[in-house]
């Protein structure tokens, strides 16, 4: 493989991308399944980097997950989405920075719809109007967090404590990026890299000093995809997917795997736990998992900040292999912790039952 | 006086041109942008349907034109042609002018950038090529992938630039299909033993004796068609190619692993084409490339008295196409400077 | 396992790799006219047996070529061998020695695996 091929596609697709005074808008679900990155991306944000970043109490879910859940019309889902809008120019903000991919891949199509058809945006605002009385500015600077955290990827190395590098072997940590389906794939454009070969993880990694892993199936979706999990008779469909990445990148022998979307660490962290229940086989050395994580937590663990702060407890694929190879100084007791409390939890949950 | 014919491009739609032109008597004077004329014809090794050498053609071509009063001038671009009076004037990039009577533009084709179809990582994953890069394997008699072995499973790519709406071509690039052919031949000739796969969306086979030279490349070197167009490459662990394609006929999608994967790249209007057009305002269609005043009876006429079209910079050719679509355009010429008016 | 409600789903993809070929390239050295198939279907079409049954020449053609032989061997004694196809076929594939040679080909797979 040659590496400068791909520079030569990624000086292709740069995005801009604001530089501060950000409107952050969460995730539905990564609150519950990955409690700690949203906290630590803010974290990093204002405590690390000193931007301004403002979150609004009163911002609901896009309903990118009902759109692509087949449950709320578009035209609904442009105005909820108009409502967000309407909310980030109240609060004076034009940089809109929202935490989950499908609401990018949301704000994004719905910003192209906009400008293709403007009678669309018109009918939209009438909308708002009447049911909320609300107007809006449409964003001046749209960029998912993920892209946030790539442009600022050379200011966190330079507070690093650590590195994805190997303390005892000295050699790069090998590390499998991917990326959520709604990042790139509809508009190839508005992703750092591009759909084909996206830069946005892969720069991180490097940065951080870790090796992406190129593997065959490093395209393929994770198979969250909203319908087919959601109705319990697909999820056979859903599982096949991680499968089906698992088993092409188990000889490249990764050491990690980083995402940036909220069902992917999910489903790829959860999938491990029940291919191996329901099929013996797990993918990581020495019969472990492969741990999986959240951009933000690995910034955070790179940062030096504790893994149970981080939330890494709430993988089910346990983490520590990672914790190990990096040197990170942790304490193995503390990881079920609660105000003081150790919850009495076997700590080899995930893949040793 | 000799009447002054200025050729723009020296590849075989502009050589032929040229030596019908001093043939005719005119005084004629052809600029190439390389430092030799031939243009893509140097590149291949040997041609299609009948797999004569590529050089017994540029031989042809040097009775044609050498020895003759023809002024070749190499190296040198032509942004621009004006009028001026009955006259026109040719404009090089260094703004120099010549003046002229009428002019042949020959601009041909640019091979498609197969670096584009970015699904298909060429110039990232080593044995990824093109069909330029193969046929300059053929004629370093060698076909070998990047660590130096011979292959034992080739894939061929039709439509790479063509016919695709993402890379803005909704043409037919029309040659690749029959050169897919050869080639997958020819990958017989060179390596035999080794397994060819042709991943098509139509085959076709317009021209004469494409359509027999296709049934003797699967009855007689057991090339294998696949229909499908390949919507991602990979590399395994190995350092194989990985390639998906939706096996239509079967109605399932397939997944083969190859030790090279030969990209047909289509063909596309000349940048040096598409700027002689704007500056020179001839009109352009929507595939870019030069728009003919009538595709039935006026095809080596522009939209500006006095300046003719030869050749691939109107559209996909083979070499007897452009040989007769030259002549032709010779004719125009004849026709039009034979009125004493001008 | 059916473990949590569900099983996982199996991969549709034709392996390439992992399929064996030897059935059509033992047709296509005893019968080359196999290679020039194109797979127009013009001997689907004017098959009895197709027309009544769920039966496709053009299918087990291309399914033999990919080395997906299970269908191929389950179906292929469905043709009475009439010869209708080799009449129609543009390409002069003569289909009905193509299918006498897989029908030999599966039994002799089936006996030397005895």
């Amino acid at each position: 493989m040659k590496i400068e091929g791909k520079r030569a596609i990624w000086s292709e697709y740069q995005k801009e991308i604001a530089d501060d005074k950000y409107y952050y808008v969460r995730s539905c679900i990564r609150q519950n399944f990955f409690p700690g990155s949203e906290v630590a991306f803010l974290k990093i944000m204002r405590e690390e980097l000193k931007k301004d970043v403002h979150e609004h109490p009163c911002h609901t879910t896009c309903s990118g997950i009902g759109y692509h859940g087949d449950v709320v019309p578009v035209e609904t889902a442009m105005t909820v989405v108009a409502r967000q809008f309407a909310l980030m120019t109240e609060a004076g903000y034009t940089n809109y920075v929202p935490s989950c991919i499908t609401s990018f891949g949301l704000y994004t199509e719905v910003l192209e719809t906009w400008h293709h058809f403007p009678d669309v945006e018109q009918k939209v605002r009438q909308q708002l109007k009447k049911a909320t009385g609300r107007e809006f500015e449409v964003p001046k600077n749209l960029a998912h967090a993920s892209d946030i955290i790539f442009k600022f990827r050379k200011e966190i190395a330079a507070k690093a404590k650590y590195k994805l590098i190997n303390k005892n072997t000295g050699e790069p940590l090998k590390v499998v990026d991917h990326i959520g389906c709604h990042y790139a794939k509809m508009f190839p454009s508005k992703g750092v890299g591009g759909a084909e070969y996206p830069y946005v993880l892969a720069g991180m990694v490097e940065e951080w000093g870790g090796e992406v892993i190129d593997y065959p199936e490093r395209r393929h979706c994770c198979g969250f995809g909203f319908r087919q999990y959601l109705v319990q008779a697909n999820r056979g469909f859903s599982v096949a997917c991680s499968k089906e990445k698992f088993e092409s990148m188990q000889p490249f022998k990764p050491d990690m795997i980083i995402t940036n979307c909220p069902g992917c660490p999910m489903f790829l962290d959860r999938w491990q736990y029940v291919i191996n229940e329901m099929e013996g086989k797990r993918y990581g050395k020495d019969g472990e998992g492969i741990p999986v994580f959240t951009y933000e937590e690995v910034a955070g663990l790179i940062l030096g900040y504790d893994p149970w702060d981080l939330g890494l407890q709430m993988h089910q694929t346990d983490c520590e292999p990672v914790l190990e190879k990096m040197g990170i100084d942790y304490n193995p007791d503390m990881k079920y912790e609660i105000n003081g409390t150790i919850t009495k939890v076997n700590s080899r949950v995930s893949l040793s039952i | 006086m000799k009447k002054h014919v200025i050729v723009i491009g020296g590849g075989p739609a502009g050589m032929e041109a040229a030596g019908q032109l001093i043939k005719n008597g005119y005084d004629v004077s052809l600029f190439e942008k390389d430092k030799t004329t031939g243009g893509h014809l140097n590149e291949w090794f040997k041609l299609f349907p009948d797999r004569r050498a590529g050089s017994e053609v540029l031989d042809y071509y040097k009775n044609l034109i050498s020895g003759k009063d023809l002024k070749i001038i190499n190296s040198t671009v032509v942004e621009k042609v004006g009028q001026s009076g009955g006259s026109l004037t040719v404009s090089t990039k260094e703004g120099i002018e010549h003046t002229a009577d009428a002019v042949v533009i020959a601009t041909g084709f640019d091979l498609f950038k197969s670096t584009r179809k970015e699904e298909y990582g060429y110039e990232i994953y080593d044995n990824v090529i093109s069909s330029a890069d193969l046929e300059a394997m053929f004629r370093k008699g060698a076909v070998i992938t990047s660590e130096g072995k011979t292959p034992k499973n080739v894939g061929f790519v039709h439509c790479v630039g063509s016919r695709d709406e993402k890379v803005g071509n909704l043409y037919c690039s029309k040659l690749c299909c029959i050169t897919a052919v050869k080639q997958a031949i020819e990958i017989k000739e060179h390596v035999p033993g080794t397994k060819v796969y042709c991943f098509y969306m139509d085959m076709r086979m317009g021209g004469a004796y494409y359509e027999e030279l296709y049934r003797e490349a699967q009855e007689e070197w057991g090339v294998n068609f696949i229909r499908g167009k390949v919507s991602e490459v990979s590399e395994s662990i190995n350092n194989r190619l990985i390639v998906k394609v939706e096996d239509t006929l079967a109605g399932r999608p397939l997944k083969m692993e190859l030790d090279m994967l030969v990209l047909m790249a289509g063909m596309e209007m000349s940048e040096a084409g598409k700027k002689l057009a704007s500056l020179t305002g001839l009109k352009t269609g929507d595939n870019r490339f030069f728009s003919p005043a009538d595709h039935h009876y006026g095809s080596n006429r522009s939209n500006i008295s006095g300046i003719f079209y030869a050749g691939a910079c109107t559209m996909p050719m083979n070499i007897t196409e452009t040989i007769s679509h030259a002549r032709a355009a010779v004719a125009d010429v004849i026709d039009y400077l034979k009125d004493s008016k001008r | 396992m059916d473990k949590f409600g569900f099983a996982i789903s199996q991969q549709r993809q034709i392996d390439f790799e992992a399929n064996r070929r030897d059935i059509a390239e033992y047709i296509s050295e005893k019968e080359p006219s196999f290679r020039v198939c194109i797979e127009c279907g013009c001997c689907a079409a004017t098959c009895t047996t197709g027309n009544f049954t769920p039966f496709s020449l053009r299918e087990l053609l291309i399914l033999l070529k990919r080395g997906e032989n299970d269908k191929v061997r389950d179906n292929i004694n469905k043709c009475m061998l009439c010869g209708k196809c080799t009449l129609v076929c543009p390409r002069g594939v003569n289909t009905r020695n193509v299918i006498s040679l897989a029908r030999e080909a599966f039994q002799d797979r089936i006996k030397n695996a005895v």
